[in-house]
C-alpha cells in the first residue's frame, strides 16, 4: 500500500502534537491579528493567544458556527487581503446569505496534496484514470479530487454530475478505473447498467471514492458487490477545507485526519464540553496551515467518535468513524443540505401562520424523497378543489427553489401529526442509510 | 533532536519572546525570519543559556537544558556562532580555534582528537590555514565569520546556532559562507539553527522556516512554500512594498 506523505501521515504521535502545537499558534497570532470577528471573540473572553500553551488550552477558545460566518458575509473571516486569494468557494447557501471561503495558492496547493493523500490510500495511483462525477460549480467536490487526482498523476475525467447514461458510455469507453460521487449516485449508476444489460464487473472500475452525504456500512457492501469495486469514504466541508479533511484506507475502518493540517475535537453538542478519546459527541476542527481561510474550532454539527488506535495501514493520524448524524436539525436530502426551519419560513411567508407540519423523507431506490404533510388550519382551508390544488402548487414550487430539492406536499387533517410535549414531531427519516 | 515548548524571555522589561514553540530534527537546517527586534538573536541566546528562559521548556535530544549555564550547553552539544563573529583579535587563528575545544581540552583525554579536528578545519577552510599564525583581528570579514564557524564547531556540536552569519559581508562572501552552510550539513550531518536578516539566501539553503513578529511565530512550513507566502516577500523579502493592506 502506498502513502503519499509518508514523513507527515505516518509521524509518531509526540512529534504530531509538537507540529500541532507550533502550528495552532501561528494560526491564533494570526487570525487574532488579521481577523477582527476572533479578536473581538478573544477580547470578549479575555483571552490572547498566548494563553494556548497546550493542545488541551484549546478547549478555552470559543467555537465558531455557520452562524458566524454568515454574519461576515462575504469576506469578513479571510486573513489574507482579497488580492492574494485566487479561489472563492461557497456553500449552497438556502438560508439567506450563502457562506464564502477563500483559498490562497499556497492553500490549493495545501489541499490538493490532502486529497492525494486519501486518493493514495484508497489505491489510487499514476495508472489510473479518475471519473469525476460531482458538480463543478461553487461545491468544493469535484475541484478537490479533481486537485488531488491531477497531483497524483492520474488522467482525470472531469465529467460533473447527472446524465447517468453518458457517465456510463465514457467509463465503458474511456476506460475509467475510478469513480469520484456521492454514494447514492453509485447505487444509481448501478442500477442504470443492469437495466441496460451491462455487467459491471465487466468493466475496468476499481475503486470508488465516495463522499459529500452519510452511508452506512451495508450501502458499501452493495455498492462494492453490484460495481465489483472497492469503496471509501472520505469526509470534508468547505468552510474547513473542502474534500481533504479526512479519509479511509483501504484498512476502512475509520477515515485518517490530517493531524498536521487540523486539530479535531469531539464534543458535547449540548454543553461544548471536550469529551475523552473514543466518545461518540460532535466533530471539531481547527486548521492550522491555512492562509486565507483559517477556522478555530468550528462546529462541524457531525456526530462522530475518534479512534487514536494505530492503524494496519502504518498510518498514525487519527481516524474518524462514518458521521452517524448531524447535532443540529439539518438533512441531507439528494447530497443538498435542508433545514426544517427553511421550510417553515416558506410556509410562514405564503400563509402568514404557522400551520404544524411534518416532513418524511424517504429513499427510493437510490434517489432521496421528500414529503411535506401540512396539517389543515382556518387558514389554510379550501372547499374547491381548484383553490386547494392551487395552494399545494404554489408551496411546491416556493419550496422548490428556496431549498434546491423538489418536495410532494400534502394536506392532513388537524392534529393528525404527532406531538411530542406540544410540538410536533418534525421530521420523520425512512431512509436506511 | 531539539524540542522547544512555549518559551518566554525578558530583555529588561520587554516581552522579548512570547510561547514559543518550535523544533529540530536531527540533520535539518532551519532558519528563523523576521524584522529587527523580532526576538531571532534572543531566542537563539535563550538556547544556548546566555539569556535566562522565564518560562518553557528546551528539550535538546530529551534532556532539558533550561536554566543550564552556558558552558554547561555547550557540553552538551550546543554551540553557538553569535552575531558580528566575536573572534578574539589579539590572538592567533589557531589559538581562537583551540578556545572551541577549551571544554573538550579540559576534560582531558580527548588531545589527539582536538588536533584532528584542527586539522579537518583547516581542510574545510584552508584560508585559515594559511593564517594560522595571524591574529584574528587581521582577517577580512569573511574570513573571521569563517574562523567563528570553525571555533563553534571544535566543540564537537550536534545543533549549530547560527546568528546572522552574513551580517556586513560582500555578497560573494556570502555566498560562500551559505556554500559552508550546505556543506557542514551535508559532510557533518550538523543539524543548524541560522537567524539571517537576508530572509531570501535563509530559505534557499534551509528545509523549513519559522517566521517571528514581535516575539511571536505566525509561520511556520517548508523553506520554499515561505518564500512564496505574500506575508513573507512584502515583509522580508522586499516584494510589494508599496502595496497596502486594503479589505
Amino acid at each position: 500500500m502506498q502513502i503519499w506523505e509518508p514523513e507527515y501521515e505516518c509521524m509518531p504521535r509526540e512529534e504530531i502534537e509538537q507540529l500541532q502545537l507550533e502550528r495552532l499558534q501561528a494560526t491564533l497570532n494570526r487570525v487574532y491579528k488579521n481577523v477582527t470577528c476572533y479578536r473581538t471573540r478573544f477580547k470578549e473572553m479575555g483571552i490572547v493567544p498566548e494563553d494556548v500553551r497546550s493542545l488541551a488550552d484549546l478547549a478555552k477558545l470559543p467555537f465558531t458556527t455557520k452562524e458566524d460566518l454568515r454574519l461576515n458575509y462575504p469576506y469578513g473571516m479571510f486573513a489574507v487581503p482579497l488580492r492574494e486569494v485566487v479561489r472563492i468557494h461557497s456553500s449552497s447557501g438556502t438560508t439567506g446569505k450563502p457562506t464564502v471561503v477563500g483559498y490562497t495558492k499556497h492553500d490549493l496547493k495545501v489541499w490538493s496534496s490532502l486529497v492525494a493523500r486519501f486518493m493514495t490510500a484508497a489505491g489510487v495511483n499514476s495508472d489510473d484514470v479518475v471519473q469525476i462525477a460531482f458538480g463543478y460549480g461553487l461545491f468544493t467536490g469535484a475541484f478537490g479530487l479533481h486537485y488531488g487526482s491531477e497531483m497524483i498523476g492520474a488522467s482525470v475525467i472531469p465529467m460533473g454530475a447527472g446524465n447517468t447514461e453518458k457517465q456510463i458510455m465514457i467509463m465503458q469507453d474511456y476506460r475509467t478505473t475510478a469513480l469520484v460521487s456521492t454514494p447514492s449516485y453509485a447505487v444509481t449508476i448501478a442500477e442504470r447498467m443492469e437495466k441496460m444489460g451491462i455487467d459491471p464487473k465487466g468493466l475496468t472500475l476499481k475503486v470508488g471514492l465516495f463522499g459529500g452525504e452519510p452511508w452506512s456500512e451495508a450501502m458499501r457492501r452493495e455498492i462494492e458487490e453490484r460495481l465489483g469495486i472497492t469503496a471509501t469514504d472520505n469526509y470534508g466541508l468547505s468552510e474547513v477545507i473542502g474534500p481533504g479533511v479526512a479519509g479511509e484506507c483501504q484498512c476502512k475502518r475509520g477515515m485518517h485526519i490530517s493531524e498536521d493540517h487540523f486539530i479535531a475535537e469531539i464534543i458535547d453538542p449540548d454543553t461544548g464540553a471536550v469529551l475523552p478519546p473514543g466518545s461518540v459527541g460532535e466533530l471539531v476542527l481547527t486548521s492550522l496551515t491555512k492562509e486565507a481561510f483559517p477556522m478555530v474550532r468550528y462546529r462541524t454539527r457531525d456526530i462522530t467518535s475518534l479512534d487514536y488506535e494505530k492503524c494496519d495501514c502504518g498510518r498514525t493520524m487519527v481516524r474518524m468513524k462514518k458521521t452517524m448524524g448531524r447535532s443540529d436539525d439539518m438533512l441531507i436530502i439528494k447530497g443538498v443540505n435542508v433545514y426544517p426551519s427553511q421550510i417553515e419560513d416558506v410556509l410562514f411567508a405564503i400563509e402568514g401562520c404557522q400551520p404544524h407540519y411534518q416532513l418524511v423523507v424517504d429513499r427510493k431506490g437510490a434517489l432521496d424523497t421528500l414529503e411535506i404533510r401540512i396539517e389543515v388550519t382556518e387558514n389554510i382551508f379550501f372547499d374547491e378543489m381548484k383553490k386547494q390544488k392551487a395552494f399545494l402548487d404554489k408551496v411546491e414550487k416556493k419550496i422548490d427553489s428556496v431549498l434546491g430539492v423538489g418536495a410532494v406536499v400534502k394536506l392532513v387533517e388537524p392534529n393528525s401529526i404527532p406531538r411530542a410535549e406540544g410540538k410536533a414531531c418534525r421530521v420523520i427519516d425512512n431512509r436506511k442509510i | 533532536m531539539l524540542k522547544i515548548k512555549n518559551i518566554n524571555a525578558y530583555y529588561g522589561k520587554v516581552h522579548a519572546l512570547k510561547n514559543v514553540s518550535l523544533h529540530l530534527k536531527a540533520g535539518e537546517i532551519v532558519t528563523l525570519i523576521g524584522a529587527n527586534g523580532a526576538g531571532k538573536t534572543t531566542l537563539l541566546n535563550t538556547l544556548s543559556g546566555i539569556i535566562p528562559t522565564a518560562s518553557g521548556e528546551i528539550l535538546l535530544e530529551g534532556k532539558d537544558i533550561v536554566g543550564q549555564a552556558a558552558d554547561r550547553v555547550v557540553s552538551l552539544g550546543l554551540s553557538q556562532v553569535p552575531e558580528g563573529r566575536q573572534v578574539f583579535n589579539p590572538l592567533m587563528v589557531e589559538e581562537n580555534l583551540e578556545l572551541g575545544a577549551y571544554l573538550r581540552y579540559r576534560a582531558g583525554g580527548q588531545r589527539n582528537e582536538i588536533a584532528v579536528d584542527l586539522e579537518r578545519m583547516y581542510q574545510m577552510f584552508p584560508r585559515l590555514k594559511e593564517r594560522r599564525r595571524q591574529a584574528a583581528g587581521t582577517l577580512s570579514g569573511g574570513e573571521q565569520q569563517m574562523l567563528a564557524i570553525g571555533r563553534a564547531l571544535m566543540a564537537r556540536p550536534k545543533l549549530l546556532l547560527l546568528d546572522e552569519p552574513s551580517m556586513g559581508l560582500a555578497p560573494l562572501v556570502v555566498q560562500d559562507i551559505f556554500k559552508v552552510i550546505e556543506r557542514l550539513r551535508r559532510e557533518e550531518g550538523t543539524t543548524i539553527l541560522l537567524v539571517e536578516q537576508n530572509a531570501r539566501a535563509a530559505l534557499k539553503v534551509a528545509d523549513r522556516g519559522y517566521v517571528l513578529e514581535t516575539g511571536k511565530v505566525i509561520l511556520e512550513g517548508k523553506a520554499s512554500e515561505l518564500l512564496e507566502n505574500k506575508d513573507v516577500q512584502r515583509a522580508y523579502l522586499g516584494r510589494d512594498k508599496k502595496e497596502i493592506w486594503e479589505r
